[in-house]
């Protein structure tokens, strides 16, 4: 099974105390963890890739923990998730797809089972190109305070033979959201939609 | 506080290999960006005596946020750089007087040291500018190995009324350092320069 081999890692905190209206007494606080690696499948087609998904949890796993010290080290203060990836050229799109199961597990793990499906995005894309990450609450994806999206990418990366990995991690509701819909309180639990 | 800040982030940057070489203990530069209201948007305003201590205040909340990303004392940084982006109703004064005269006493309090000049760059733009922080040792402003610079850009700022300003800390220098010149073990530490 190939190595990961990471070239590097950011960690992107954001803090918003406002967008206009009322300076909240709570801001929102989301961040991102982002490992850029090398694409072994890179070049090529190669039918059998699925075991890579494997040696990816580990850094799955990393990635998650330093998103919860990022946000300040509870993991019950996460209210919201997502995650993408971006395929470097010599790579394709079902290489980014790699990340689903990894990336997905590693935060359901670390947040001590959360329900909702995590929400994913992915691209083929150059050095600098940007990821919107969506973000939808972590146990409930109907949860319209919760829809959010946070802006990703890294200015050298993903190089041609390179795959750029993201996971997203929110502590709350957009900052002015007054918009309806299914509210964190309303939360049943159950089937990870309402 | 001064400062009407919208919002703050940070950006932790970790590079582990290069060109297939690993870098041990790996390079890490932090840089830490505030976008803030700008008082004297969309007219002439004579005395920038405001912003000037919106700088001062904001040199000392953005470096002792990069530094704390970095989880090193302040005085075990060892490179530093400023940057600031004016909205498109501000002036390229505005961010000169932020930067300028009041920033670097409290960078260099927090870094306990800071002999060097702090190199910086300044634009205005719109949504989503990138700002190239330029970054140089902060003893010695000769040291080749450090001369470097971090990209920050956030996709929402700033706003056509918000200054975004961004102090860049590292604890090493580029990577694979290799074009020669006075070497950080070389610094005399008298005049800032070597």
């Amino acid at each position: 099974m190939p190595e990961v081999v990471v070239r590097k890692k950011i960690t992107c905190v954001e803090e918003i105390f406002h967008e206009g209206g009322r300076i909240t007494e709570t801001p929102l606080r989301r961040a991102a963890a982002i490992s850029v690696i090398k694409n072994p499948y890179a070049g090529s087609y190669v039918a059998n890739i699925a075991g890579f998904m494997d040696d990816l949890k580990p850094l799955g796993l990393e990635m998650a923990k330093d998103l919860v010290s990022a946000l300040g080290g509870d993991a019950k203060l996460v209210q919201g998730y997502g995650k993408g990836a971006i395929v470097g050229s010599a790579g394709e799109l079902e290489h980014g797809a790699l990340w689903h199961v990894p990336g997905g597990y590693a935060m359901r793990e670390i947040l001590g089972g959360a329900k909702a499906i995590v929400a994913s995005t992915k691209k083929v894309g150059g050095p600098g190109t940007r990821l919107d990450v969506p973000i939808t609450h972590v146990n409930a994806s109907y949860v319209r305070s919760h829809f959010d999206a946070m802006e990703v990418g890294v200015n050298d990366a993903p190089r041609a033979d390179e795959i750029l990995l993201a996971l997203v991690m929110t502590t709350g509701p957009r900052v002015h959201a007054r918009v309806g819909g299914l509210k964190a309180s309303e939360i049943k639990g159950e089937d990870g939609l309402r | 506080m001064k400062a009407k800040i919208r919002k703050l982030a940070t950006f932790v940057e970790e590079t582990r290999t290069e060109m297939d070489r690993e870098i041990s203990p790996p390079t890490r530069k932090a840089a830490a960006v505030a976008v803030i209201e700008n008082p004297c948007a969309s007219k002439y305003v004579e005395d920038l005596s405001e912003l000037m201590a919106i700088g001062e205040e904001l040199g000392e909340l953005l470096t002792a946020r990069a530094v704390a990303a970095l989880g090193i004392p302040g005085p075990s940084a060892e490179s530093y750089g400023k940057a600031a982006a004016v909205g498109e109703n501000g002036e390229l004064e505005h961010a000169a007087a932020i930067l300028h005269p009041k920033l670097g006493t409290p960078v260099r309090r927090v870094l306990g040291k800071g002999a060097a000049l702090i190199p910086s760059s300044k634009k205005r733009g719109g949504l989503g500018v990138v700002l190239d922080i330029p970054l140089g040792h902060k003893d010695a402003a000769f040291v080749r190995s450090h001369f470097d610079g971090m990209e920050v850009r956030l996709n929402d700022a700033p706003r056509a009324n918000e200054i975004m300003v961004a102090v860049a800390v590292t604890d090493s220098g580029r990577p694979l350092p290799r074009v020669g010149g006075l070497t950080k073990d070389q610094i005399k530490g008298e005049d800032g320069l070597r």
